[in-house]
């Protein structure tokens, strides 16, 4: 297994992580958006393993907050999904434009 | 020997109460308020006469002079320990008397108002309104206090107001009622700012300290009075001129008098109490009052009687002039209050000296009586013809014969015939100025030649000149006037009659010791025989109808068309305020404050509507904005901490 320096893990999680930020910011469909959210918390997982590996290899934190987080993405996932039906009964539509009712 | 007078505040008490309910409740009961509010007034009148009675029979002298009493006091602002505004009510010859007047021809003119203004839509609100006129005008003259007086003084300023505007829907009657409330306004801006200087040297308010203070010629108060010093003269006569500017103005003295004749617009009973009998003497009233502090500064004394000689002589030109009977009226009034005016300044303080503040209190007494009198007769007479022109009546004393002939005792009253009423004061007032100023003198006996010739020319062209003519409107009418208006009139004429014989000097004098004033006979010759001149003139010009006035009109040219015009004064007033006010002052004021003023908050609220019109896009309400827009600041943020 050849050796993979920290650097391109971080290559990787940044470009992961601004997938996620264009997909959120570009798409409509707000099942997209979630998945684009999912993109950027894993990449944010992909740091907190990383950096555990190769900075502090005899502890576990990173670890923790890792799965922390994939806990906490599923249930905001439920949230997330359930706030998208209420819009979707609302206004026949998931195109979050759509939902523009509190706009100035 | 103390004596119980707590009653008399029921006389000021009675009025007020009598307001509120016909005010508040009065269109309930429309017909019953008029009968309550002359119960009313009658029951303060029996009060004041009572009262009277009691203070100059059953009490009378102490000490050889009547006593100021004060019947009630309280204090209502304390400023400092020894400066405080007081409410209360002081009863001495001169108030005790005013009592007497303004409930008399309060009352005459309440039941004469019930036969004038039956049927008329706002027939409660004119008698709440008349009952607060007579609550203010007794407050008025019964006031302790100085700025208790100023109090009363604007109150009965509004119910003026009020009462001559009462005709609203009248543009006229609205335009005369603002002149006559912005006018007295003036001129009260000059008596509050000489009750402020009068109070700031004697530092007290209260009437008989501020006299004790001031005559009191060693007293280091009216020294430090007299030596201030403004503009040539001290600061007290300042203070009695500023304050005779406010009596001026209420009592219609030149040239503060244009708003009188115009306020002839409100209902002719409302000009008897208001504008002939009470309200307006309030400034003659004034000068009495402080009567001792006056007679201490000749000046201030002479500017008051060279404005009351010159107001006299001024209004009676006019109003040989005027063809409406009302006006004719209201210019009388003024030169009357002229003439009670010079009276003041002509008289001493001591004894007989004193014979011309007597006079004019005589005078006040007597032409309230006969001047409501004529003002009320001359009401029965619009109300008959339903016009105030000259023109259109004529002849009417087979048709009136009850009126005419109180007319006329009212008539030859005014103009000094004995033995009417109007006789023993006019003697009394040219005696006065005889003995003191040979030009005021001649002044008033030709003032009184003109009073006699346009009283008579007024009467003559109601009563006789043309043969009567019959209206087309008239078949519903009654010959004279219904009997609450007739009584009255009777009243009044009866007063006119006798009052005259009462001995005033014995009650009211200006040192408040009695002295006796003799009939003069070589004065009184004089002056009836100016009357009587006066008298005939206006028989032979008016007697029956001809073209003699008319030719010695176009005659007297000029003069007859400037004393008809009122001598401009009204156009000047006009000029003074459009042209030079409006053009000067106001119309930079307005453009300041449409421009910069108003510009400063235009400006404000233009920019923030802008901004807030430019960051509104912001709130878009688009998720995936809020979203640019936060990451954006997230990474502004995360250079600052980096690079700074």
């Amino acid at each position: 297994m050849p050796d993979i320096s920290l650097s391109q893990i971080l290559i990787v999680s940044f470009g992961l992580f601004f997938i996620g930020v264009y997909g959120f910011l570009t798409r409509r469909n707000m099942i997209t958006m979630l998945m684009a959210v999912e993109l950027m918390l894993n990449a944010v997982n992909i740091n907190f393993v990383a950096f555990n590996k190769y900075l502090f290899p005899h502890k576990g934190d990173g670890l923790f907050f890792t799965i922390f987080i994939i806990v906490i993405a599923a249930a905001e996932a439920a949230v997330a999904i359930s706030i998208i039906i209420n819009l979707y009964r609302k206004f026949k539509s998931i195109d979050s434009d759509v939902a523009d009712t509190l706009r100035g | 020997m103390m004596q119980n007078y707590s009653y008399i505040g029921l006389v000021l008490l009675i009025p007020l109460v009598v307001f509120l309910i016909t005010g508040l409740f009065g269109k309930r009961f429309q017909s019953f308020s008029g009968i309550l509010g002359t119960a009313g007034m009658l029951s303060a009148a029996m009060l004041s006469y009572f009262a009277a009675y009691q203070y100059f029979v059953v009490v009378g002298r102490v000490d050889g002079v009547f006593p100021a009493v004060i019947a009630f006091k309280q204090t209502w602002l304390q400023f400092t320990p020894s400066l405080s505004i007081d409410i209360g009510i002081m009863l001495d010859p001169i108030s005790v008397m005013m009592l007497v007047v303004v409930t008399t021809v309060s009352f005459m003119v309440h039941l004469y108002s019930i036969g004038y203004m039956h049927g008329e839509e706002r027939y409660a609100t004119y008698y709440s309104f008349l009952s607060l006129f007579s609550f203010s005008m007794l407050g008025l003259v019964v006031a302790t206090n100085i700025f208790q007086m100023y109090m009363f003084w604007e109150l009965v300023g509004v119910s003026s107001f009020l009462l001559v505007g009462f005709y609203f829907s009248k543009p006229s009657a609205v335009a005369a009622a603002k002149k006559a409330f912005i006018v007295t306004r003036f001129a009260d801006l000059g008596f509050l700012a000489g009750i402020l200087i009068l109070s700031f040297y004697s530092e007290s308010l209260d009437f008989q300290t501020i006299i004790q203070r001031m005559t009191d010629y060693h007293g280091s108060i009216f020294l430090a009075a007299n030596a201030a010093s403004f503009m040539g003269a001290s600061a007290l006569t300042w203070a009695l001129c500023l304050i005779f500017i406010g009596g001026a103005g209420k009592s219609a003295m030149f040239p503060l008098h244009v708003w009188l004749p115009d306020a002839m617009e409100g209902p002719t009973p409302v000009s008897a109490l208001i504008h002939a009998a009470t309200m307006v003497v309030a400034g003659v009233f004034l000068v009495a009052r402080l009567f001792p502090v006056f007679s201490q500064i000749p000046a201030a004394l002479d500017v008051v009687m060279y404005v009351g000689a010159f107001s006299a002589i001024f209004a009676a030109i006019i109003a040989c002039t005027q063809t409406d009977i009302k006006r004719v009226l209201a210019y009388s009034t003024m030169s009357q209050i002229g003439y009670m005016m010079f009276a003041l300044g002509v008289s001493g303080f001591w004894g007989s000296d004193g014979l011309g503040f007597t006079a004019s209190m005589f005078h006040l007494f007597t032409h309230a009586m006969f001047k409501a009198l004529l003002f009320l007769g001359a009401g029965a007479v619009i109300h008959h013809v339903h016009s105030n022109e000259m023109g259109d009546m004529g002849g009417l004393r087979k048709k009136m014969p009850i009126t005419n002939a109180v007319f006329l005792i009212a008539c030859l009253a005014i103009s000094g015939v004995p033995p009417l009423s109007g006789f023993f004061s006019k003697e009394e007032i040219l005696t006065a100025a005889y003995n003191h100023n040979m030009g005021i003198y001649f002044v008033g006996l030709f003032t009184a030649c003109l009073t006699a010739f346009y009283m008579f020319r007024l009467y003559l062209s109601i009563f006789w000149n043309k043969p009567y003519v019959e209206h087309s409107h008239d078949d519903d009418h009654h010959g004279e006037a219904p009997m609450t208006m007739k009584l009255p009139l009777l009243i009044l004429a009866a007063a006119t009659l006798v009052i005259g014989f009462i001995p005033f000097s014995m009650y009211v004098s200006a040192d408040g010791y009695a002295f006796h004033s003799e009939l003069h006979i070589k004065e009184a010759a004089i002056a009836v025989f100016a009357g009587v001149v006066g008298i005939v003139l206006a028989i032979f010009l008016y007697g029956k109808q001809n073209d003699k006035p008319q030719r010695i009109s176009e005659f007297m040219g000029r003069l007859y068309q400037s004393a008809y015009r009122k001598f401009y004064i009204d156009e000047l007033y006009l000029f003074f305020t459009k042209k030079i006010i409006f053009n000067f002052i106001a119309t930079p004021a307005a453009w300041i404050d449409k421009n910069i003023v108003d510009g400063m908050m235009n400006l404000i609220s233009n920019v923030t509507e802008n901004t807030s019109e430019g960051i509104r896009s912001f709130q878009s309400g688009k998720v995936a904005d809020y979203v640019l827009w936060s990451f954006i600041g997230t990474l502004l943020m995360l250079l600052f901490v980096i690079f700074f």
